[in-house]
């Protein structure tokens, strides 16, 4: 029963997005107030009822209601209960599901906080937001309802993909989802302004706080999903350029190209029609990646459906949102004249710099990852695009953003002189290349990698520490470390986002160019050296548990005669799903991890060991919720709180009506 | 997590990718080997080089290119034995020649023409007058830069 009022909620939704799609947008257009109004109760509505339809899911997840289909193939009686409940998005009904609740989460919170929007805008975007909705609602409905029943009932279900039975993966989905989602905010917001014809320093206001809290989840949930890969792979990989991670990956770029370039908007009213082409590719990549994962067209682990039904009905979604938003794009994207005027140096063009390097990567990453696809269709050849292509085609456009970003980020607007910006940076360059020389120089023998990451890496950071510091302007440092404390909150977050990026460029330089790697026969009780470290495998025994079997490892890590650890790493399989996983033991380090693996019993007696020393592995991830961090420090910046409504009346804007 | 599935797939035991009684007594040799399986593909996986993959026939590849080796190969024979057999579809880093060429320049080119029209852009930002108050002629624009420079 209540599974049923699930379904029928969701079907509300739909029928109340249909009525907010079209409503609003005629009373936008004709200026009728009480048809405008309708947008703000429709989006809230339309939250509850998907609310409503999530909450009836989940109860039947937990509840173990094994007559939905879903349930059945997708949980099991002994599965603990926090992967009941993120079994509820651990597949592809379900995971759509999700996608429209955090998608109507959005629209709903544009009617909340979006007083200060002026009435024809919040209409449009409301109406844009609900006509994605509409679209989702249908793919959903048509053709991967989550509420089907099953005739006859099993007694138990399938149990959940082992691998996504872990914390780390449990919210992964949910934050990559409220940024792929959180990017259809920016894309509403472009299509209004298209559809109202105007663009201003207002605009860029408002657009901005959504890319940032859409870009820092994605942050979150990328490095979440990184993490993950990192512990429960085996081997301690993090990122494999695989087609679903390039999926998150394009948007993340494309948003951190637009919400530098929505600062250009709202300060200096130029890169306009540049800024809005980027919030409808933002978008249009984020659907892309639903693509990409729900059709299976570049299968690969993540792709819980091979069904070309859905894949078409997405490209379709795709098409519709995608062409008609460059239609509108090409139609109107002249009368955005900008205002703004800039020198060959200023910050504006370090911002296009950036939006270039970044976009332009993003295309790379893009290419590579569907370049299998049309080698294939378009050549009859095939072919594989893998780790090695793309780090040697993507990398050098993150170490020429790494190099640019300090000196970008002390460039004034307007007009600017590069040796005055260099000024304070010298001696952080003669630092951080020092730094390196001296690294090179321990490292006998071994590639360049480590020490043009702790190059980079430094400059990076060190930069956004002068360019914090320049903030106070001039005075004793006492003063100046007074007025430090007081800088606006968008500062620190500018400074903190941009350490973080340097502090994960160090560190992803630093794993790949510094780890160890041992593979062995280790025999009980028998030590062996590793990197310094003297590891001992005690013993390996069985263990149950709640639904799996394992073989733990007991194993012993020494410095010197000193034991530093004791480490279970486990070789698990679960019955029910049929299925293996190894469960690495790390131990977790600030400089470096130990990372140990127990393979196969061996002929002759002795365990298939291998060890791995990490080095600042933690770092990778720490980078990337520092860089969450600054973005989140960035939204609340008071700016965005206090009056950010008050749209200046500028003389100079047309609409294009 | 790609290795993983395979072995869903497939049925497997569990096991991990380069087993120890693979590994070759010189550690030089050894050394290329991983180096050349990082970049040949696992045939049966997803998007997975041999050397990470635990499926038989990324251990039998692991083994060929270990025996091309101790035969004497360079690392460039080695691969040119493993492609002829098995086709272009191994090589995780795809060749830049024929149609392949598309793959390696768009990056370039795009880049080359974003930065072409950033350059007309901004020139043009640069040339067009100030809007409203406050706007310099061109004459007061250079002497400012000028002025600015010293």
């Amino acid at each position: 029963m209540i599974v049923e009022l699930g379904h029928f909620a969701l079907i509300l939704a739909f029928v109340v997005a249909i009525v907010q799609m079209v409503v609003p947008l005629i009373g936008a257009q004709r200026r009728w107030a009480s048809w405008m109004n309708v947008a703000e109760p429709a989006a809230t509505l339309q939250f509850v009822f998907v609310a409503a339809a999530f909450a009836s899911l989940t109860y039947a997840f937990v509840s173990s209601d094994f007559s939905l289909r879903l349930v059945t193939l997708n949980s099991h009686t002994a599965k603990p209960l926090l992967y009941k409940f993120s079994g509820v998005w651990g597949n592809h009904e379900g995971s759509m599901l999700l996608w429209v609740l955090i998608l109507t989460l959005f629209g709903a919170s544009a009617a909340w906080f979006g007083g200060n929007l002026p009435p024809g805008l919040r209409a449009r975007v409301l109406s844009v937001q609900a006509a994605i909705g509409v679209a989702f609602y249908a793919f959903i409905l048509f053709t991967s309802n989550p509420f089907q029943r099953l005739e006859v009932p099993p007694f138990d279900g399938q149990d959940l993909n082992p691998l996504l039975q872990d914390p780390g993966l449990a919210f992964h989905p949910p934050f990559l989802y409220l940024g792929y989602v959180g990017l259809s905010m920016s894309f509403s917001f472009a299509v209004a302004a298209l559809i109202e014809g105007r663009v201003d320093a207002a605009w860029g206001r408002w657009v901005r706080p959504w890319t940032l809290a859409a870009w820092l989840f994605l942050t979150v949930g990328i490095a979440l999903g990184s993490w993950w890969a990192y512990y429960e792979l085996g081997w301690g990989g993090f990122w494999f350029w695989d087609p679903v991670e390039n999926a998150s990956f394009m948007p993340w770029l494309i948003a951190a190209a637009l919400l530098h370039s929505a600062i250009v908007v709202e300060k200096r009213e130029a890169l306009k029609a540049w800024t809005i082409l980027l919030a409808i590719l933002a978008f249009g990549f984020s659907l892309i990646g639903t693509f990409i994962v729900r059709s299976g067209v570049l299968t690969s682990v993540h792709a819980f459906a091979n069904d070309p039904e859905r894949g078409v009905f997405i490209l379709m979604i795709l098409a519709v949102f995608m062409g008609g938003a460059l239609t509108l794009f090409a139609a109107r994207a002249g009368a955005m004249e900008a205002k703004g005027v800039f020198a060959t140096v200023s910050r504006e063009t370090g911002i296009l710099a950036n939006n270039i390097l970044l976009a332009v990567a993003a295309f790379v990453v893009f290419v590579g990852t569907v370049w299998p696809l049309v080698a294939e269709m378009a050549f009859d050849r095939k072919l594989s695009v893998g780790a090695p292509y793309f780090n040697a085609a993507f990398s050098p456009f993150m170490v020429a953003i790494a190099v640019l970003m300090p000196i970008g980020a002390l460039l004034p607007w307007k007009r600017a002189s590069l040796a005055r910006a260099m000024r304070p940076l010298w001696g952080v360059l003669a630092l951080s290349l020092a730094s390196g020389a001296l690294v090179w120089a321990m490292q006998t023998g071994r590639s360049a990698l480590g020490p043009v990451g702790v190059i980079l890496g430094l400059w990076v950071v060190l930069g956004a520490a002068v360019d914090l510091w320049s903030r106070t302007g001039r005075g004793s440092p006492g003063a100046r470390l007074a007025r430090l404390t007081r800088l606006p909150r968008a500062d620190w977050g500018k400074s903190t986002a941009h350490a973080g990026l340097g502090i994960t460029v160090f560190a992803i330089a630093a794993i790949l160019a510094w780890q160890v790697e041992d593979i062995r026969v280790a025999r009980q009780g028998e030590r062996f050296e590793v990197a310094g470290l003297g590891i001992e495998l005690r013993e390996v025994r069985e263990v149950q548990g709640p639904n799996y079997r394992s073989s733990m490892a007991e194993i012993a890590v020494f410095r010197g005669e000193r034991q530093i650890a004791v480490l279970f790493p486990e070789k698990r399989s679960y019955p029910v799903a049929r299925m293996p996983t190894t469960e690495a033991a790390i131990r977790n380090g600030v400089l470096s991890d130990i990372y140990l693996v127990i393979g196969d019993p061996q002929e002759g007696g002795g365990w298939a060991v291998r060890t791995y020393i990490k080095p600042f592995a933690n770092w990778i991830w720490g980078g990337a919720i520092i860089m969450a961090l600054g973005g989140l420090l960035s939204l609340s910046d008071r700016r965005y709180r206090v009056a950010a409504g008050a749209r200046h009346t500028s003389p100079g804007a047309v609409p294009a009506e | 997590m790609r290795r993983l599935l395979l072995l869903l797939a497939f049925l497997a035991s569990p096991a991990f990718a380069v087993q120890p009684d693979e590994i070759l007594d010189d550690p030089a040799l050894e050394a290329r080997a991983r180096d050349i399986s990082a970049g040949l593909r696992c045939l049966v996986c997803r998007n997975e080089s041999i050397d990470e993959s635990n499926a038989d026939l990324a251990r039998d590849l692991r083994l060929l290119v270990r025996e091309r080796l101790t035969a004497g190969d360079s690392d460039a024979e080695a691969v040119v034995f493993i492609v002829e057999r098995y086709g272009e579809y191994v090589l995780l880093k795809p060749t830049a020649s024929g149609s392949n060429l598309i793959l390696w320049i768009a990056g370039p080119l795009m880049l080359v023409l974003a930065l072409a029209g950033a350059g007309v852009y901004v020139a043009r930002r640069r040339r067009s007058p100030e809007p409203a108050e406050g706007g310099l002629s061109e004459a007061e624009e250079a002497r400012l830069a000028e002025i600015l420079k010293e």
